[in-house]
């Protein structure tokens, strides 16, 4: 793989990058959109979802597509035409800076940064600022109250998903993506390795925290109140049409494919499979195929995750601003500072 | 007593006079938020004009008669038998139970009674049309609160309903079926074992409401304590129907008079709650909806025999007289004062609609809440646009 990629100019692997990350960030969407908005949301409220745009409605993403691009790009009145205009492009931007720390296979990365989870965490939040412009730059008084309190949200929110992490930081002992991967997979669990250690079992509770922060994070339901479509009309969004529109949809959607990338990556183990499968001991040793095959892993775990975050999705009803807050605040806060605190006392007996 | 000195005064007032000015600099003006005429929450036009501080509502009021009809006045130019087809479109969901008192006012003018098999039949098309209306609530309860799935379910079940109404009727909607001395039609055949099969699902509907949403702890996070309505400031607003019950008053028109109609030769129960708030208003009608499907079967399984019309003359005309029928309607008490001159339609038809009182109580149920449960208290007070509007 070394050989192939400097085989290749400079400008040429950062284009591959770059085609890379699109891939990336747009597959997952688009399965997502298909797979569980369009088809399981329609067969558990007993309905058949899109049927006539191809196979099974498969061809339906793109009709719909098709349809924002022929859209009128309305600009209210009274909004600051640039704010109004860039704000779909941080929040789609977030997701792209978010994925490029994912490693997808032992040399299927686009950096491999050593502070990784820090600059995904860091980065996440960057879509806060769009969705506050966005609510601002409106000059509407629903866009208003909905980029008010999505900031609230996300910045509550932001905490206890940063201290979930904290734990698997401390147990691997590496802020590098790659690493956590290689030491939940190469790890054993009381001295037997044949499943590694993926960090779901031992950081079960940061998981949890992790899932419930990541659905706050991507303003789904029971957290939608910044879009909350029978108060708010749309929140943020509603002046939004057409291609800008379709920006935020995207982005919904693929930051939820690349937080469960990452979740995957931090409590399930990531690309790997245990490496006592195959009698390796470091990531040196994997084999070239995993680099074909770590995708497709990745890919199905993202999916298991996300259908558990669009599960609740679709069968809950919605909290309220201030229970919101006060969870973050006082649930989710307090019962993950104990888990850091009791992952550090292990992590120093063991 | 002790000696304040000349410093520490001035200290004192100069800090006052300094909070004083950084509450005036951040003493914020309100926003008025018109929330309608087009918005989802409103199912309907109505548009509520809310000051708000942040997410808090000062001041609150409903605007409506943004679709009004005239239906009062129009009834003014139509035949008796006529009024019926627009009657009809006051509460379109429960559409059948708004001929009902209208017909009985007019039958107590001319003094002649719908033969027995009529009345069974009337009685359990109301109360057909009850499920029809308050499952559609139930599912529209979870739209309001963020819940997307039980909506589906309602409009899933309450087809069968509608099915039910329309092969006795004819019209799904809008059945225009109740005359004047009895039905149009008796009932067709296989129309009573279909309905006993409707009446189960209807009931494993509401099991399915009651696990999906009142055992949800957001759902009772969202509804328990908000909107809290009294005993007495539910009397004196002239609330009525199942939000008068959920505040605790043990009121039910179907019981509490007696009309020439079938409730009365049936067992069933009149369902309260205590608590007043937007959760107990949401059971009440859960409970009642599975009550109704009880009333329905029990109803089926005493049907008399007989003609479903009496004799009337075939130009109908009212005598002279006043008349004032009111029912339990699927939104509360319904009633019409019918003033008759003699001629073939009515002098003066006064509509008294339940959603048009049941909504006046919003001015004082919205001060001081947040705006999310602005949503939740329109949607537990339950109204339906044409039955404010008229």
């Amino acid at each position: 793989m070394y050989a192939l990629l400097s085989s290749i100019p400079y400008w040429g692997e950062t284009l591959l990058r770059l085609l890379g990350g699109a891939v990336a960030v747009l597959l997952p969407a688009g399965t997502i959109v298909y797979l569980f908005l369009f088809k399981m949301m329609s067969f558990m409220q007993s309905r058949l979802g899109p049927m006539e745009a191809g196979p099974y409605g498969s061809m339906q993403l793109f009709a719909e597509v098709g349809k924002w691009l022929q859209k009128e790009d309305l600009l209210p009145e009274r909004a600051d035409s640039f704010v109004f205009k860039i704000a779909p492009l941080i929040v789609l931007a977030s997701t792209f800076l978010l994925v490029a720390v994912v490693p997808f296979g032992p040399d299927a990365w686009f950096t491999n940064f050593e502070a990784g989870v820090f600059y995904a965490l860091a980065v996440s939040s960057v879509s806060v600022l769009g969705i506050l412009m966005a609510g601002w730059s409106s000059a509407n008084k629903y866009s208003l109250l909905g980029g008010l309190r999505a900031a609230g949200q996300l910045i509550a929110y932001e905490l206890p998903m940063i201290l979930a992490v904290v734990g698997v930081v401390i147990q691997a002992g590496s802020m590098n993506l790659q690493n956590i991967v290689v030491a939940q997979n190469a790890g054993s669990i009381f001295g037997w390795d044949g499943l590694g250690n993926p960090y779901l079992l031992t950081q079960f509770v940061g998981f949890l925290i992790f899932m419930i922060a990541v659905q706050a994070e991507l303003t789904q339901t029971p957290f939608d109140m910044p879009i909350a479509e029978s108060e708010l009309v749309s929140g943020y969004m509603t002046e939004y049409s057409g291609f800008r529109f379709l920006m935020f949809f995207i982005g919904e959607f693929a930051t939820a494919g690349v937080f469960a990338f990452i979740a995957s990556v931090l409590f399930l183990g990531g690309w790997g499979v245990p490496f006592s499968w195959f009698g390796w001991t470091g990531i040196n040793d994997v084999d070239n195929w995993m680099n074909i095959g770590g995708p497709l892993i990745m890919l199905t775990k993202m999916l298991g995750l996300v259908f558990i975050i669009m599960w609740v999705r679709f069968s809950y009803p919605r909290f309220r601003e201030d229970q919101l807050q006060r969870f973050a605040w006082k649930v989710l806060i307090p019962v993950s500072l104990v888990n850091i605190m009791a992952t550090s006392v292990l992590k120093v007996a063991f | 007593m002790t000696m304040i000195g000349d410093r520490q005064q001035l200290a004192y007032i100069a800090s006052q006079a300094a909070d004083a000015r950084v509450n005036v600099e951040l003493e914020t003006e309100g926003m008025t938020l018109n929330i309608g005429p087009q918005h989802p929450a409103t199912h309907g036009t109505l548009r509520i004009i809310a000051r708000l501080d942040g997410e808090q509502v000062l001041w609150a009021e409903p605007s409506c008669g943004y679709m009004h009809r005239g239906y009062e006045k129009l009834t003014e130019v139509r035949t008796f038998p006529q009024v019926t087809a627009l009657v009809n479109r006051i509460d379109w969901l429960g559409s059948f139970a708004n001929e009902v008192p209208f017909i009985l006012a007019a039958e107590q003018l001319m003094e002649i009674e719908a033969p027995p098999r009529a009345q069974w039949i009337r009685t359990i098309l109301f109360e057909l049309s009850r499920i029809a209306n308050v499952s559609l609530f139930l599912g529209d309860l979870g739209v309001q609160l963020g819940a997307i799935t039980p909506v589906f379910f309602a409009f899933r079940d309450r087809e069968y309903v509608l099915n039910l109404i329309e092969g006795a009727t004819g019209g799904r909607f809008h059945p225009n079926f109740d005359r004047i001395g009895g039905l149009k039609d008796d009932l067709p055949a296989g129309w009573i074992d279909e309905t006993r099969a409707v009446m189960k699902k209807m009931r494993k509907f509401c099991d399915e409401i009651e696990n999906l949403l009142f055992g949800n702890e957001i759902f009772e996070s969202r509804t328990r304590g908000i909107g809290v309505i009294p005993r007495d400031v539910a009397l004196q607003y002239g609330m009525s129907g199942a939000n008068l019950r959920a505040s605790g008053v043990d009121w039910d028109l179907r019981r509490d008079q007696s009309l020439p109609m079938a409730w009365d030769k049936v067992d069933w129960k009149v369902w309260t709650h205590n608590d007043g708030d937007s959760y107990a208003r949401c059971w009440v009608r859960l409970q009642e909806t599975r009550e109704s499907t009880y009333i329905v079967e029990r109803l089926l399984d005493t049907m008399p025999s007989g003609p479903v019309m009496t004799k009337v003359p075939r130009i109908i005309k009212v005598p002279e007289g006043e008349a004032w029928i009111s029912t339990e309607n699927p939104l509360g008490e319904m009633g019409y004062y019918v003033v008759s001159k003699g001629d073939l339609g009515p002098f003066r038809v006064k509509i008294r609609s339940a959603s048009f009182n049941n909504i006046s109580i919003v001015p004082w149920l919205l001060k001081g809440v947040y705006v999310p449960d602005i949503i939740t208290i329109l949607a537990s007070l339950y109204f339906i646009l044409g039955d404010i509007d008229r």
